[in-house]
């Protein structure tokens, strides 16, 4: 033998000679691939480079989310390799949109640690979405297997077990946020969660950026709100709650506020999406340790889930919630301010609420997702919504949302309670118009004015807001239908 | 005061024409029914008490509103509510709820306040009703 030892023990097979080959050819690409009951399986929307073929662009996006680097290297051949490599199964081009493709990959469940969404997103939405390769690249849905999802709590409390507590069944919960946002002293900030909840409302909100800030540090801001709710109980008889914000900079602080917004009797607290998955999930065992139902402001998921081409979408935001834990999460009001198509949004809903889902094209969900008994996270409509659209947002929304009227409720000119009954009223008789079997969509804007004449603040409500819509073209729409949905 | 537990409490009282339209389309949707009674109307007391067991399989809504109109004759002085339960899996629970009969006079809550250190405070409702016994309350 006289070649040196280098030589001698250089590996021989094709697929792991030194060098770059296709992640197609290292087996990343599979048309064949037999999807296991147990994988996790994802579904991209790839925008390829020009002159980059689909199928490598699916390969590599599979490669670079599980196992692969730009190289060949020989440690694979350690690993039972094969079986960590994802697999892109298949491609097809988005209906409608040129050099656009969607691409399913399927990944083992070994890749995963359990009961973990900082590990799952590491690998999902790691590195892949700054490759080269793709010129965009946008997470559209996932399908989670039973067997991963056993692994997380799911929601500390859930939709049936909140109603229990709040006593409220067969209609939507009500809410505000309080405006203005940032600004008010504890005292005066107290004053809107009483006015609001007198006035018929089941809940108040802080909202998503007031923490502890220079005019209102977080202890005055629980101890007068906490005022607020027993006052307002007191008065009406009923349970209410004030979402009391516990976001904060550290965990330490996080669970400092928890403890603190349950040491002064309050039913519910409150986080924001940017506190990062692994704070998420600390928070709703700690809530459901705590018999505390956690609420879920999505604060920044807009810089990542809107724009079509590359991000996220929201639904896959939902997937994530609903097993790290979360009891309410805002998911659009279709009729709001703030970006949401019908489909898209009903979508949402059907993966918060629903106990298992079928394979649904025109609501944006690819693949079918048994629940495996995780709970009900509440959907939270939102954002520049008023008692005037209330039949659109029964019959959009349905009974297991709480409609949120932050505007809608401070801002009507007879006060802060007045705007609350308005918006108790219409629902309520919304709600009886509908289960008497009439035509609530339709007769919708009579029913109200009938409403309104037993409820004075009711017909100033419908009077000021009356030409009040937001009808915009929503940017992240459905793209298996032939006509956009329009938002009216 | 005006308690507002329930669905409907917002709007006037129901006239039992309206009653009669939700109870038809409580049984349309498959649901049982029962009725409730309490003159204890603190929003924590979860146990009303049962009038009879819940309708299961009902047909017909004038058979809940039988019960309904027994229970108002017996107990006109008490709060009466009407439930609707679904035994879905994963429902199982209360779907709908509202009042359908309240006392002439409802003398509504005291919020009692129990001061702590760093101006903590534990809150609880003392219903003014409760103040006399059972059954001679309204």
């Amino acid at each position: 033998m006289s070649q040196s030892v280098e030589s001698r023990t250089r590996i021989k097979s094709e697929r792991y000679e030194s060098g770059v080959i296709p992640y197609a050819k290292m087996g990343y690409w599979d048309a064949d691939y037999v999807i296991k009951e147990t994988d996790i399986l994802a579904l991209f929307r790839i925008t390829p480079q020009p002159g980059v073929d689909p199928i490598e662009a699916s390969a590599a996006i599979a490669g670079e989310s599980s196992t692969a680097t730009w190289t060949v290297v020989w440690t694979d051949l350690l690993t039972a390799c094969d079986l960590y490599r994802a697999k892109a199964y298949r491609v097809d081009p988005v209906p409608n949109v040129a050099d656009q493709y969607f691409a399913y990959i399927a990944y083992d469940i070994d890749l995963f640690e359990e009961g973990s969404i900082a590990n799952l997103t590491a690998s999902i939405i790691g590195n892949v979405f700054g490759f080269k390769a793709v010129k965009a690249l946008r997470l559209e849905d996932m399908r989670m297997p039973v067997a991963y999802l056993k692994t997380f709590q799911g929601p500390a409390t859930g939709l049936i077990v909140e109603r229990e507590r709040m006593d409220k069944f067969g209609r939507p919960f009500l809410g505000a946020t309080v405006k203005p946002k940032l600004g008010l002293s504890g005292k005066n900030y107290g004053r809107v969660v009483y006015e609001g909840l007198k006035g018929g409302l089941d809940f108040l909100k802080d909202d998503e950026n007031i923490n502890s800030q220079p005019f209102m540090r977080w202890r005055e801001r629980f101890l007068y709100s906490m005022e607020g709710v027993n006052k307002a109980s007191a008065s009406a008889g009923e349970i209410k709650g004030h979402y009391l914000n516990v976001t904060a900079a550290t965990m330490e602080d996080m669970y400092e506020r928890a403890e603190f917004s349950k040491e002064v009797g309050s039913i519910i607290c409150m986080i924001d999406l940017v506190i990062g998955y692994t704070a998420i999930q600390s928070m709703a065992i700690w809530a459901r340790k705590h018999d505390m139902i956690l609420h879920l402001h999505r604060a920044g998921n807009s810089t990542y889930s809107r724009q079509k081409n590359h991000g996220m979408n929201f639904r896959v935001i939902c997937k994530w919630m609903r097993m790290a834990g979360v009891d309410h999460i805002h998911a659009g009001t279709v009729v709001g301010k703030l970006e949401g198509d019908p489909l898209m949004i009903k979508g949402f809903y059907n993966t918060l609420l629903e106990s298992e889902t079928d394979i649904n094209l025109p609501q944006g969900l690819f693949f079918a997702q048994n629940w495996a008994s995780l709970r009900k996270v509440v959907p939270v409509a939102s954002g520049g919504i008023h008692a005037g659209q209330m039949h659109q947002l029964l019959d959009y929304l349905g009974d297991d949302v709480v409609l949120q009227f932050g505007g809608g409720t401070i801002g009507h000119p007879d006060g802060i309670q007045a705007g609350a009954t308005a918006n108790r009223v219409a629902l309520e008789s919304m709600v009886m118009a509908r289960n008497e079997g009439r035509n609530y969509v339709a007769e919708g804007p009579q029913i109200l004015r009938d409403a309104a004449k037993t409820c004075g603040p009711l017909q100033t409500a419908l009077d000021l807001w009356k030409d009040i819509s937001f009808n915009y073209t929503s940017t992240d729409t459905a793209d298996f239908v032939e006509t956009p949905t329009a938002n009216i | 005061m005006r308690l507002t537990q329930g669905t409907f409490s917002f709007l006037p009282d129901l006239t039992d024409e309206q009653i009669n339209k939700q109870l038809t389309y409580i049984v349309s949707k498959g649901l049982s029914a029962n009725v409730e009674y309490t003159d204890d109307p603190h929003p924590r007391n979860s146990y009303w008490e049962l009038w009879g067991l819940p309708l299961f399989d009902v047909k017909d809504a004038s058979a809940v509103m039988y019960e309904i109109s027994s229970c108002r004759k017996a107990k006109p002085n008490y709060y009466v509510k009407v439930n609707a339960f679904d035994n879905t899996r994963g429902i199982e629970s209360c779907v709908m709820s509202f009042i359908v009969n309240r006392p002439a006079n409802e003398p509504g809550f005291l919020l009692q306040r129990q001061d702590f250190e760093g101006r903590t405070m534990k809150y609880s409702l003392h219903s003014y009703a409760t103040e006399k016994p059972e059954g001679a309350r309204y």
